[in-house]
């Protein structure tokens, strides 16, 4: 029964990307004030992208785990990239200020870029925070290779079994295909404006 | 005499360890109680087989949406509640809270429908189980009866349940 109705739906379900499609540059303001596309990273060859932000628990609980994958695997080619795509009015915890002083506290050594006027996260069909998008650099393209999750366990990071994201990742190093390419995990609507 | 004995150290042991999955402030019978469960546990609500209207709600207390539509789920219970409409309220909040955070969360609003912890952290998992659409996204509603069963990615007023809850209603 759950089987069969999820597979009638499934085709409902089709904003934004799915593994395979290009993905779309863009021009967002940095914390350190500065704009930043994916263009910009011309050494590498792909980006971690994540929808992030400053309130959401999950995204905290996160937060160590991001600084990781950034100063593990941007040496080899692939930074970790945040974007928070909450509208600051709907959730003041999440302003720009508030992105910088964030940063500054955890000292992330990624760019975390601030998605203002929202046209970007509805784009890559992202639904909440942490919501990663692992886009492998084809030339001057960004093709989605994996979409969904970090890993299987948001509460313990020493619980993990499943690092999806790593995993990925370290396909794409090796030249394969991430399996799975997509995952899903509890997370924080992304806030709009009523 | 000796099994009462037995039982006793028995419920002593099992407290003591945390072994029953429910967790209860002790201050007075008037407290909230909440159970925890993994998802196995859980999802037989997500089947149950009789002549009720089901209205599964995930949220959790650090999620602003969900917490502004509790009101309209915790109006459809007492509404319907005589009408064989069963509200549960699933928290996905992080279990090491219950007595910070949920507990006293629930006394504050007064909950009155079913409410339990779905304490399960590989969601990759069971998020599907729950729905193919479901991203993983709360506020999360599903609505079930014996002819139907929608899921909601979506934030709720009392309203827009009625609309759906209504006509199920046998």
């Amino acid at each position: 029964m759950l089987l069969l109705i999820g597979i009638y739906s499934t085709g409902l379900f089709a904003q934004g990307y799915e593994v395979g499609d290009i993905a779309t540059d863009f021009r967002l303001l940095n914390v350190d004030g500065n704009y930043v596309s994916m263009a910009d990273y011309e050494d590498a060859k792909g980006i971690v992208l994540i929808f992030s932000c400053n309130h959401c628990p999950y995204v905290v609980a996160y937060e160590d785990r991001m600084i990781e994958l950034h100063n593990t695997y941007a040496p080899k080619g692939f930074p970790v990239v945040a974007v928070n795509p909450n509208d600051s009015i709907a959730e003041p915890r999440d302003s720009y200020t508030k992105m910088i002083e964030r940063a500054e506290e955890k000292n992330f050594p990624f760019d975390y870029l601030v998605d203002a006027d929202q046209l970007i996260y509805p784009e890559y069909g992202a639904t909440r925070t942490p919501h990663v998008y692992l886009l492998k650099k084809e030339g001057d393209q960004f093709r989605v290779a994996y979409i969904g999750a970090i890993d299987d366990n948001y509460r313990d990071a020493s619980a993990v079994e499943e690092h999806f994201l790593a995993n990925a990742i370290d396909a794409l190093l090796a030249g394969e295909h991430p399996d799975p390419d997509y995952t899903r995990a509890i997370g924080c609507t992304i806030k709009v404006q009523d | 005499m000796k099994y009462i004995g037995t039982i006793i150290i028995m419920l002593a042991v099992f407290a003591g360890l945390n072994f029953f999955p429910v967790y209860a402030s002790p201050v007075s019978a008037e407290d909230k109680e909440i159970e925890v469960m993994d998802f196995d546990t859980f999802s037989p609500r997500l089947e149950m087989d009789n002549d009720s209207v089901y209205v599964i709600n995930f949220w959790a207390t650090w999620c602003a949406p969900c917490v502004r539509e509790l009101p309209a789920f915790e109006q459809l219970n007492e509404t319907y509640s005589d009408r064989k409409v069963k509200v549960i309220l699933v928290s996905l909040d992080n279990p090491d809270l219950i007595d910070d955070r949920v507990i006293p969360f629930m006394e504050r609003m007064d909950l009155q429908s079913e409410v339990l912890l779905l304490d399960d952290p590989n969601s990759n998992r069971w998020i599907p189980l729950v729905s193919e659409e479901w991203s993983g996204a709360i506020p999360a509603t599903v609505i079930y009866s014996a002819g139907h069963r929608s899921f909601h990615e979506r934030e709720f007023e009392f309203d827009e349940l009625e609309e759906i809850v209504l006509p199920l209603i046998q």
